[in-house]
C-alpha cells in the first residue's frame, strides 16, 4: 500500500525547466523519413470537395442519370419546330429526331394492328407493339409519356428557376438589411406559409384560371417562400463572420458585400432546397393536373394522363394509369436522390432532413 | 418562467398573422380580372340598373374597407354568405363535409405518428445496420410516391383485384359507422404515407444526434438500464424537434386530402374546394381557404406550445 | 489488492479512415483512497481509458485485449447487467462538460434521484431527500429549491457541482473524473478541486483524475501517469515527476506552462502536434517532436522501465518512477540534459522536504 499522502498544494513551489531546447527538432542530422499522409490535402475550394463527394455518391449519380435520360426523352420524343408566332423562322425544324414509337395523338396506329373487341375497344394492355399499352382513345401510352415529359419537366425547371430569382434577392435583402424591409418581407412569407402548398396554388389558379403559364405562375408564388426564408436565416448567421465586417470596413458597397462575400457562403442550403423543389413542383403540377386544375385534358402532362385514366384503373385496366404515375414517382425519386446527394456533398457530417414542404 | 406566460405571448404574436390571413383571403376576390358580379350572375347579360341593384345587395358598392369589415364580422359569426352554385349557406355546406375530412385527416395523422416514431427510433438505435438501410429506402420511396397515384393503386389492388374494399364511399351511413371508417382507411393511408416517411427519417436523424450527446453517456455511467437511457433521456429530447415538423404535417395532410379526396370520391372539404374552384364559387372558396389557413396557424401554435412544454429552456 | 488494476489494455476504433489505436498496452493501478492523475494532450487516449473502465466504449470502439480489474474482479468478463450494477454505484464518473452532461429536459434533482432510486432502491421521497443532501454536500445553496430547477437555470460552476453530486450519490469507491474543471474559470476550479479533495478524504474514495493541466495534478494527485498517443510514457509519484521528470515529453509539457513572474523570453512549446492515432510514427511515437531523438528512436519502440534500475516496469511498485524512453535503457548516446530548478520565493516551505524524489537544483 503506497498511498502515503503527500501534502499537495501550492507548497510544492514553482519549478522551471532549463536546457530543454524544443528547436532542436529542426536541425538534426538523421532523417525520420516519416510524414503523415492523412493531413496533406489542403487548399482546394469548397465546391471542389462538394463535387468530389457528390461523384462518389452512387445513388445520387443514378438519380442524375435518370433525370438526364428523362430530359433527353422529352426533347427527342418528337421533332420541335419554331412556333408560328416567331417571324421569319416560323415552322423551321430545330430538332428533327422522333424517338417516340408512335405519334402521341394518333389513334389510327392501333386500329391498323388490332381489331377492337367489345371488351377492349381501344385500351390494350402492354404488348410488344405498345410497350406500356394504349389509352382509352387507343393512343400509345409510352409515346404520350415521352411527349408529356415536356410539360411536366419544363414546369418543374421553369418554376424553380424563376422562384429562385424572386426568393434569393428578397431573402438576401431581408437578411442583410434587417429592420422594416426584413419585417415586411418575412411577414408576407409567414402569411403565405399559413396556406398549404397545394391550397395556395389552387387559390392562385382560382383567381387566374387554368393554363400552362397560369400553373407555372401559381407554383412560383408558392415556391419562392422557402428560398427567401432559408437564405435570410443563412445570411443572418454568415453576416456575423469577421470577413464580412472586414469587407465593410474596407469600404465595399452593400451589393458587392452581398454578392461576393455573403451569397457564396449562404447558398448551399438554397441549392439543396432548389434541387428538392424541382421534385415537389413536378409533383404539385401533376397533382393539380390530376384534380383538373392544371393543364387541359388534351395535354399529355403525366398528372392529366392519370386523371383521364382514373376510372379505367378502378375497373382493373391498370396500365393506363400505372405508367404515367410511375414516371412521376421515378422522376421525384431521382430528384430527391440528387438533392440528398447535394446536401451530403456540402455538409458531410450533418443529416438535417427537416426542410420539406 | 411559466408556460402560461409563454403561451400567452405566443398567442399575441398569432393575432396579426390571423388578421393577415383574413385580409389575404378577402383580397383574393379582388384580384380576379373582370367584374365580381359576373360570377354571381353567371355572366348573363344584364342592364346596368339591375347590375347596380345586385351590387348594392351584395354590398359591392361600399368602400373596400367596409366590405372587408362586413365580411370579417360575418365570418367571425360563422356566416360566409351563400354559395353561388347551390344557393345554400356556405357554412352549411362546409359543416356537412368537415367531419369527413377531419376523420380522414386524423386517421392519416395517427397512421403517420404510430408508424413513424417507432420506426425512426429503431432505425436510429440500429443505425448503419440492415434495419436502418431498409428504413432509409422505405423513406425515400414514401416521400417520392405521388399520393394520388398511390391512392389509385390501392383502389386497383384492394377494391378491384382483391375486392376487400368498396370502390365508392358508402352512402347514407353515419360518419362513425364501421363502413365509413373502413372506407376511410385507404385514403388515410394514401395521405399518410408521405408524412410517415418524412417523420420517420426526421425521428431517426434527431435521435442519432441526441444519442451522441454527453448526457447519454452520463445516463449510462449512472448504471441506468438501456431502456431508461433511450426511452426516458434520449426520446424526450429527440421528440422536441420532431414535434414541430409533426405540426407542419397538418398542412401536408390538408394538401394531401385535397387531392386524395378526388381519387376516392370522398365527401370532404378537399373535393368541395376543387369542385367550387371549377365553378368559380368564390364565397365557398374564400371560406375554405380561410378555414385552412386558420387551422394551419393554430397547428403551428400548438406545436410551439408543445415544444415549450418538452424543452424547459424555451420557457422564460 | 488494488482498487483498480488495468493491465495491457488495448482499445481500438475501427473507422472508415483506418484503425484508431486509442490505448496501447496500457497498465496502471489505483489504490483505495488514492488520487491518481492521468495527463496528456487531447487525443492522447485519456478519455477512452476512463470510458473503458466504465464499460462504455461504444461502437466503433472495441476493447481488443487486456484486463480491467475492479476489487479483483475482471470487468470485461461481466455481463451488461452486472456491469450496470457497478456503474454509478461503485464506480462513478464526473464528466468534463457539465452543461452537456446534464439532460436539458429533466430537473437536476430528478437526474440525481434516478441513480439513487435505481441503485439503492429507497422510496421516492427518500431518494429525493438524499439528493437534496448530496446537493448540499457539494455546496449548492438552497438545495431544496435547486432540486427542482432545470440545468439551464444553474451557472457553470453549479452545474459541475451537480454532476459531482450525481457521481457521489451512491457512495462510490472509485470516481473517474474526466477533466472536471476544464470548462470552469480558475476560482471555481479551485473550489471544485477542494471539494473533491474533501470528499476523497472523507469517504476514502479513490479518484482517477484525467486532465491536460499539470498544475491541477500537482495540486491534487498522489501519483500520476503521462500519456502520449495512447501509450503511457511516464508514471511515478507526483513529486518525482514534478521535480525530476524522466521523459522528454513530460519535460516538454512542463516547460510549456506559462507562469507569473516568468522571465523567459518565450515559452518552450513542443513543436508539431500529436500524430493521428491512425498512423503513428515508427519506433518511439514521440520522436518527431523530441529534441533528444536520435536515429535509434525511429526504429526501436522504448519499453517502460524503472528509471533507476533500467529494469522493466513493475506496476505494483507504487514508489518507483517508470518512463518509456531509450535514455533509460542505455541505447541513447546523448543524455537528457535539461534541468529543473525550483524557485520558491513565495512560500516558506523548503523544497524536497518530503524526502522522496530527487530534485535537481
Amino acid at each position: 500500500m503506497a498511498t502515503e499522502r503527500h501534502d499537495a498544494g501550492p507548497e510544492r513551489g514553482r519549478i522551471r525547466v532549463e536546457g530543454y531546447d524544443a528547436a532542436a527538432t529542426d536541425d538534426r542530422e538523421f532523417d525520420t523519413a516519416w510524414e503523415p499522409t492523412l493531413q496533406s490535402a489542403e487548399g482546394k475550394g469548397r465546391l471542389y470537395y462538394a463535387w468530389r463527394r457528390f461523384k462518389r455518391n452512387r445513388l445520387a449519380l443514378a438519380g442524375a442519370a435518370t433525370i438526364g435520360f428523362m430530359t433527353l426523352c422529352a426533347i427527342f420524343a418528337q421533332p420541335i419546330r419554331v412556333p408560328e408566332q416567331v417571324p421569319v423562322l416560323a415552322g423551321q425544324l430545330v430538332q428533327p429526331v422522333a424517338l417516340a414509337p408512335a405519334d402521341p395523338a394518333n389513334q389510327e396506329v392501333l386500329l391498323g394492328h388490332q381489331p377492337p373487341t367489345t371488351e377492349h375497344l381501344f385500351d390494350w394492355p402492354p404488348s410488344m407493339l405498345h410497350l406500356f399499352g394504349t389509352d382509352w382513345a387507343g393512343r400509345d401510352i409510352l409515346s404520350r409519356m415521352m411527349y408529356g415529359a415536356r410539360w411536366s419537366l419544363s414546369i418543374g425547371f421553369i418554376a424553380v428557376v424563376v422562384a429562385l430569382f424572386i426568393g434569393v434577392p428578397l431573402g438576401a435583402i431581408a437578411g442583410y438589411y434587417g429592420g422594416y424591409v426584413d419585417e415586411v418581407i418575412m411577414r408576407v412569407v409567414d402569411l403565405l406559409y399559413a396556406f398549404p402548398f397545394i391550397v395556395l396554388a389552387i387559390a392562385v389558379i382560382a383567381i387566374l384560371g387554368r393554363g400552362y403559364w397560369e400553373l407555372v405562375f401559381a407554383l412560383i408564388v408558392v415556391g419562392w417562400l422557402a428560398y427567401a426564408r432559408i437564405l435570410r436565416g443563412e445570411i443572418l448567421s454568415v453576416k456575423e463572420n469577421e470577413y464580412v465586417t472586414a469587407a465593410k470596413a474596407l469600404g465595399a458597397t452593400d451589393r458587392s458585400v452581398i454578392v461576393r462575400h455573403i451569397l457564396p457562403n449562404a447558398m448551399a442550403p438554397v441549392i439543396v432546397q432548389a434541387t428538392l423543389s424541382v421534385g415537389t413542383v413536378v409533383l404539385a403540377a401533376a397533382a393539380l393536373g390530376f384534380i383538373g386544375l392544371g393543364l387541359s385534358p388534351a395535354s399529355a402532362e403525366w398528372g392529366v394522363m392519370l386523371r383521364v385514366e382514373q376510372d379505367s384503373m378502378a375497373r382493373g385496366r391498370w396500365w393506363a394509369g400505372f405508367f404515367p404515375g410511375l414516371a412521376i414517382f421515378v422522376f421525384v425519386l431521382a430528384i430527391n436522390l440528387v438533392g440528398d446527394g447535394v446536401r451530403d456533398a456540402f455538409d458531410p457530417q450533418g443529416e438535417g432532413g427537416g426542410r420539406f414542404r | 418562467m411559466s408556460l402560461r406566460r409563454y403561451v400567452l405571448k405566443r398567442l399575441l404574436i398569432t393575432i396579426p398573422l390571423l388578421l393577415g390571413v383574413t385580409l389575404a383571403t378577402f383580397a383574393m376576390v379582388h384580384f380576379i380580372p373582370g367584374d365580381p358580379i359576373d360570377f354571381i350572375t353567371l355572366f348573363t347579360e344584364l342592364d346596368p340598373e339591375t347590375k347596380q341593384q345586385i351590387r348594392a345587395r351584395y354590398g359591392l358598392d361600399d368602400p373596400i374597407y367596409v366590405q372587408y369589415l362586413d365580411w370579417l364580422a360575418n365570418a367571425a359569426r360563422g356566416d360566409f354568405g351563400t354559395s353561388i352554385t347551390t344557393r345554400q349557406p356556405v357554412t352549411q355546406e362546409i359543416a356537412e363535409r368537415l367531419p369527413f375530412t377531419l376523420l380522414m385527416g386524423s386517421m392519416a395523422f395517427v397512421i403517420a405518428i404510430v408508424t413513424a416514431i417507432p420506426a425512426g427510433i429503431a432505425a436510429a438505435y440500429h443505425r448503419n445496420t440492415k434495419v436502418d438501410q431498409v428504413s432509409r429506402v422505405a423513406a425515400l420511396l414514401g416521400i417520392a410516391i405521388p399520393n394520388f397515384w398511390l391512392g389509385l393503386i390501392l383502389i386497383l389492388v384492394f377494391a378491384s383485384w382483391l375486392e376487400v374494399f368498396p370502390v365508392l364511399p358508402p352512402t347514407g351511413e353515419g360518419l362513425l359507422s364501421s363502413e365509413m371508417i373502413v372506407y376511410t382507411l385507404l385514403p388515410a393511408l394514401a395521405i399518410g404515407t408521405g408524412s410517415t416517411a418524412l417523420l420517420m427519417r426526421l425521428m431517426r436523424s434527431s435521435m442519432v444526434e441526441e444519442l451522441d450527446k454527453d448526457y447519454v453517456t452520463m445516463a449510462r455511467a449512472k448504471g441506468l438500464p438501456e431502456r431508461t437511457v433511450v426511452g426516458k433521456h434520449v426520446l424526450r429530447n429527440s421528440l422536441i424537434s420532431v414535434v414541430t415538423v409533426a405540426a407542419i404535417q397538418v398542412a401536408f395532410i390538408i394538401s394531401g386530402s385535397v387531392v386524395v379526396e378526388i381519387v376516392f370520391s370522398y365527401p370532404g372539404l378537399g373535393r368541395l374546394l376543387v369542385n367550387r374552384v371549377r365553378n368559380h364559387d368564390f364565397p365557398v372558396i374564400q371560406a375554405l381557404v380561410l378555414i385552412i389557413g386558420v387551422a394551419v396557424i393554430f397547428a403551428n401554435l400548438l406545436a410551439d406550445v408543445l415544444y415549450a412544454y418538452l424543452d424547459p429552456r424555451i420557457r422564460y | 489488492m488494488a482498487m483498480l488494476e488495468v493491465e495491457d489494455l488495448n482499445v481500438r476504433f475501427y473507422t472508415e479512415d483506418g484503425v484508431v489505436k486509442a490505448t496501447n498496452d496500457l497498465s496502471y493501478r489505483v489504490e483505495a483512497g488514492e488520487r491518481f492523475g492521468v495527463v496528456g494532450e487531447s487525443g492522447a487516449g485519456k478519455s477512452v481509458t476512463s470510458l473503458a473502465v466504465m464499460g462504455l466504449v461504444d461502437d466503433p470502439g472495441v476493447i481488443e485485449s487486456g484486463e480491467i480489474r475492479f476489487k479483483g474482479e475482471d470487468l470485461l468478463e461481466l455481463d451488461d447487467e452486472e456491469m450496470r450494477r457497478l456503474r454509478g454505484n461503485e464506480i462513478a464518473m464526473i464528466f468534463q462538460d457539465a452543461e452537456t452532461a446534464l439532460n436539458p429536459a429533466y430537473t437536476v434533482g430528478e437526474q440525481i434521484s434516478e441513480a439513487i432510486r435505481h441503485h439503492l432502491a429507497p422510496g421516492e421521497a427518500a431518494a429525493e431527500e438524499r439528493s437534496i443532501e448530496m446537493l448540499e454536500s457539494v455546496g449548492i445553496p438552497d438545495p431544496a429549491t435547486r432540486y427542482s430547477n432545470y440545468p439551464h437555470e444553474f451557472s457553470g460552476g453549479m452545474q459541475q457541482r451537480a454532476v459531482i453530486a450525481m457521481a457521489l450519490s451512491c457512495d462510490p469507491d472509485l470516481i473517474i473524473a474526466d477533466e472536471p474543471t476544464t470548462a470552469l474559470d480558475v476560482t471555481i476550479e479551485a473550489q471544485i478541486l477542494t471539494l473533491l479533495e474533501d470528499i476523497a478524504e472523507e469517504f476514502d474514495t479513490a479518484i482517477q483524475l484525467i486532465t491536460h493541466d499539470l498544475g491541477v495534478v500537482a495540486e491534487f494527485c498522489d501519483r500520476m501517469m503521462v500519456m502520449y498517443a495512447g501509450h503511457p510514457v511516464e508514471m511515478a509519484p507526483v513529486e518525482d515527476v514534478y521535480y525530476d521528470p524522466q521523459h522528454p515529453y513530460t519535460v516538454g509539457l512542463m516547460s510549456s506552462i506559462p507562469r507569473i513572474g516568468d522571465d523567459r523570453d518565450r515559452l518552450d512549446t513542443i513543436p508539431g502536434r500529436m500524430p493521428d492515432l491512425i498512423e503513428m510514427p515508427p519506433g518511439c511515437n514521440f520522436h518527431p517532436r523530441c529534441p533528444y531523438a536520435e536515429e535509434v528512436c525511429t526504429r526501436r519502440e522504448p519499453p517502460l522501465v524503472d528509471t533507476d534500475t533500467g529494469e522493466p516496469a513493475d506496476v505494483t511498485d507504487h514508489d518507483s518512477q517508470v518512463a518509456a524512453c531509450l535514455a533509460h535503457t542505455g541505447e541513447l548516446t546523448g543524455r537528457l540534459d535539461y534541468e529543473v530548478t525550483v524557485r520558491d520565493d513565495t512560500h516558506s516551505r523548503p523544497v524536497g522536504s518530503t524526502g522522496d524524489g530527487s530534485p535537481s537544483e
